[in-house]
């Protein structure tokens, strides 16, 4: 237990961070010539720390797996980032944004780590703004808001439905600026296999070229991970196809413990699961619960006429609806965090009043909202997302309403980093939705781009300098050392390995069902003996996996399924300790529902005796038990109650 | 519904490439274009209908319509058949039962295929790496809403950054310009007052590195608005040639001027 040290510092919560800038080692220019940092992952985290280490003086070498740094999955973001401006002069400040994320994580969340996040976040606006991001403005020119579940303040920036894409191409764009300059070198279709360790320090990576498929060596004297959440456990998610988690699993595996890996995300409003053969589920952005209503019919006869094709939506009269978010939570109604909303929708379609042809759905409507506002104003808000509904599902929004249901979406947990955003093995730091650190059990809306950016532009330039300025006189690494020659060598049986196989399924049809237990046992509603069973299929899972997947092709050359290979292999193992962290959790908090645990109205029942800690766990070998390690929260700034979204 | 699909195979960016015919069944309209390959690659793989087992490379990633990642060359069309589309976000419904279709990757001189439908686009990255951005650094800058701009100003910005460079104009065009691409990209900034500052210096580097990647001039046929899934106008390739002019021009006076005081 004493293996933890969280490193918070001194002082009043408000002063914690000016009190560490002020007191840290810092690295002198002509020492950050000297000094290399590898970054692996070009997303919001990744791209805006790169370039800002670049900026610094450092060198860089940065890591994608895409064919350009601009297609990480930030990009995909669609409704917004948070800031405590204060602009609409509703209420906000630094302390309401603190509040709600500590509560909207339903305090599972470390305070210094998320006070510091709220304290950056106004920076992150003004960066973009000078950056060239077009977010939304209104007539007089200023810039617009909205708001987010979990909120009752409008602090949410945006440009139209595609504000990650656009924070991102601002990222990317700093980045391009140091490639040019010379302080990033940028390698594009370059997957890592494995994290280097140098006297149980991290130095360098392991990586597979996607388009020679030769396995190669990097050194440095510093890592930083931001290769994002692993969602795609579940195989359905709204993660984009190559997300993946090996990166994270492989640092895990080398020392570095994995924080919370039960909280993850299960997000209200997707677009409902249609067959068999899909292969990702597409999400419909929260900032559709400003406007839309959601609702089911509240005669059970109503949605069996409906799912037999009998009824329409519109056939049901207002009296015959049940908007049951704003009958269960009138305070917040439609915008209730995201773990609120699903479990919610969950309980409706289970009790027999889902819609569409599965029964797993539920309506989003928008009817109010254009009667009241008008077709253009709905169409200049959320225009794009109306369009992608219509493509996928072939029905207009605008006159009849979407049906929803909730999908994987986003993994609070990761690897356990302390303040500094450093894991347990020292040199590796790790950033935005690759670590566990500030989302607790439930991340809100509109925060998962402002932790990235708050990591990569205002956190890690300052806390890495405080690891490096002890490494200025350490020379530049080889790569021929033993310790890389090794890892490379490792990587390159595992591959073997994976090619030898030669069974009879391929990766999609394994990792379909990984993602069927997941789902079932590890997803919305966990209970002791479905979790138990889950670790047991996992496991006859993994077993099979290894005797029976036939991946084509050779280690030369492209080899899509050779990855997709080694990221279930990895998937395999992530998956049990996910079942594990959660059915050690006797309780329910935030994403992470024991029905065990529940209070009479069903809502989440935390047990803050036992269990107000992170747990971060340690990988001590493939068929054993791993370590559980706990950081004991104390919550010195605020007070710790039941979350309350109905009063 | 059912379907005959030629599908360029081309080893690696060296080898000669060819179509090869396959059949897909009981396909879902539902189902998406890329699921569809989905659906034929698990073939090719559990059904080993034919050996050696090689499944078909094509880039892809969000499947959402936004990364730009997906690039397929559907019928003669970037991206297919249906307007303003991403080829991820194409659904099978789209097409009449029993069609046969052509799957080719982007075809351009500055787009190299590494194998199959996979194509090389760093050409663009390089692009934007001479001046794409704003050259701010990290910290020290005004409060966002210090400088107001005008609503209809940050719309055209927003909508010229829409952009998600897929390069869809560039195989739309049969001289292979990435032109709008190099609009966009300019436009954004022109019409922002953060980016005005590096307006001059941007749109002249940006246009000279197009040029020698190898990309094509403009045909002025508006391929590339036609087929480009975000429906970026052609007016930002006025907006660029406004603007490269200018910077032309004032670029010629600062000679003359600082020659006459030489």
């Amino acid at each position: 237990m004493t293996k933890l040290n969280s490193k918070i510092p001194e002082g009043p919560l408000h002063q914690k961070w000016t009190h560490y800038k002020a007191n840290q080692k810092l690295v002198s220019p002509a020492n950050k010539r000297k000094l290399e940092v590898i970054v692996v992952g070009t997303g919001l985290a990744g791209a805006s720390a790169a370039a800002s280490f670049g900026e610094m003086g450092f060198n860089v070498k940065v890591f994608c797996i895409q064919d350009s740094p601009r297609r990480a999955h930030s990009i995909a973001a669609q409704g917004g980032i948070n800031a405590a401006k204060n602009y609409p002069n509703d209420g906000d400040s630094i302390w309401r944004l603190f509040y709600d994320t500590i509560k909207g994580g339903d305090y599972r969340a470390r305070e210094a780590n998320v006070y510091r996040l709220a304290e950056v976040s106004s920076n992150i606006i003004d960066q973009c703004v000078a950056q060239g991001v077009p977010f939304a403005r209104d007539y007089a020119g200023y810039l617009d808001n909205r708001s987010f579940g979990g909120a009752q303040v409008s602090r949410t920036f945006y440009a139209r439905g595609q504000t990650g894409q656009q924070l991102l191409l601002g990222a990317y764009g700093a980045l391009s600026k140091e490639i040019k300059r010379g302080s990033v070198q940028m390698y594009t279709r370059h997957e890592m296999l494995d994290l280097v360790l140098v006297d149980g320090r991290a130095r360098g990576i392991i990586a597979r070229n996607l388009v020679t498929g030769a396995i190669e060596r990097f050194a440095a004297h510093a890592v930083v991970l931001a290769t994002g959440g692993y969602g795609n456990v579940y195989f359905l998610s709204t993660n984009a196809m190559n997300s993946n988690a090996s990166a994270a699993w492989k640092a895990h595996k080398r020392g570095a413990f994995f924080g919370n890996p039960a909280f993850v995300q299960i997000h209200p409003t997707c677009i409902p699961v249609h067959g068999d053969y899909q292969s990702k589920l597409t999400l419909m952005s929260e900032s559709l619960r400003n406007d839309g209503r959601i609702w089911v019919p509240k005669k059970k006869e109503d949605a069996e006429a409906i799912r037999a094709g009998k009824l329409k939506a519109n056939d049901i009269s207002e009296d015959d609806r049940d908007y049951y978010l704003e009958r269960r939570y009138p305070a917040f109604g439609n915008l209730v965090p995201r773990d609120v909303a699903s479990r919610a929708a969950k309980e409706r379609c289970d009790a027999g009043f889902g819609v569409g042809l599965t029964g797993l759905a539920v309506y989003l409507d928008f009817a109010d909202a254009i009667r009241r506002l008008g077709k253009d104003v709905i169409e200049s808000r959320y225009g794009n997302l109306f369009q992608m509904y219509e493509k996928i599902v072939d029905e207009n929004p605008y006159e009849t309403p979407m049906m929803i249901y909730p999908a994987v979406h986003y993994t609070m947990g990761g690897l356990w980093v302390d303040y500094e955003l450093q894991s347990t093995i020292p040199g590796l730091f790790v950033a935005g939705e690759a670590n566990f650190s500030d989302h607790g059990a439930n991340r809100l809306g509109a925060s998962a781009l402002m932790q990235g950016l708050a990591d990569g532009y205002f956190v890690l330039p300052y806390t890495i300098q405080n690891y490096l300025a002890d490494q200025i006189t350490v020379p530049k690494f080889r790569t021929d050392l033993p310790e890389f020659d090794a890892a490379a060598q490792e990587a390159r049986e595992r591959l073997e390995q994976l090619l030898s196989v030669q069974g009879k399924y391929s990766v999609d049809t394994l990792h379909k069902r990984l993602g069927k237990i997941m789902w079932d046992y590890v997803g919305m509603a966990r209970d002791k003996a479905g979790l138990k069973f889950a670790i047991e299929e996992i496991r006859k899972l993994r077993k099979e996996f290894w005797e029976n997947v036939y991946v084509p092709g050779t280690l030369e050359g492209v080899n899509d399924e050779l990855m997709k290979a080694s990221r279930l292999a990895d998937y395999l193992e992530l998956a049990e300790l996910i079942a594990r962290d959660a059915l050690h959790r006797n309780e329910s908090c935030g994403g992470h529902f024991r029905v065990e645990y529940q209070t009479e109205d069903g809502e989440a029942l935390r047990n803050d005796e036992e269990f107000k800690y992170v747990a971060a766990w340690e990988w001590i070998g493939l068929d054993a038990e791993p370590v559980l390690h706990k950081e004991t929260l104390d919550y010195e700034f605020v007070e710790i109650k039941t979350r309350n979204y109905k009063s | 519904m059912n379907f005959t699909l030629k599908i360029w195979r081309q080893e690696n960016a060296k080898a000669k490439g060819r179509f090869k015919t396959y059949k897909v069944e009981n396909i879902s309209p539902d189902c998406s274009f890329l699921e569809m390959l989905d659906i034929l690659n698990q073939q090719l793989i559990e059904d080993k209908i034919e050996l050696p087992v090689d499944p078909i490379a094509f880039d892809h990633d969000c499947r959402e319509g936004i990364c730009g990642m997906c690039s397929l060359y559907i019928n003669g069309r970037p991206h297919g058949p249906e307007q303003g589309t991403t080829a991820c976000q194409l659904h099978m419904r789209k097409f009449k039962d029993g069609d046969t279709i052509t799957v080719e990757p982007w075809r351009a001189k500055a787009f190299p295929v590494i194998k199959d439908l996979m194509v090389d686009r760093s050409a663009f990255d390089k692009i934007i790496q001479e001046g794409g951005y704003i050259s701010v650094t990290t910290g020290g800058v005004p409060d966002a809403n210090a400088i107001p701009i005008p609503k209809e100003d940050a719309d055209l910005a927003m909508d010229a950054a829409a952009c998600i460079g897929c390069g869809a104009c560039v195989a739309a065009c049969k001289n292979a310009s990435a032109m709008l691409f190099v609009a966009a990209k300019v436009s954004q900034f022109a019409l922002l007052p953060q980016g005005r500052v590096e307006a001059e210096k941007r749109v002249q580097a940006m246009v000279a590195k197009m040029d020698e990647l190898g990309f094509g001039s403009c045909t002025n046929t508006y391929a590339c608005e036609a087929e480009c899934p975000k429906n970026i106008s052609v007016e930002n390739i006025a907006r660029l040639n406004r603007e490269y002019l200018k910077a032309k021009i004032k670029h010629a006076d600062r000679k003359r001027e600082a020659g006459g005081f030489g």
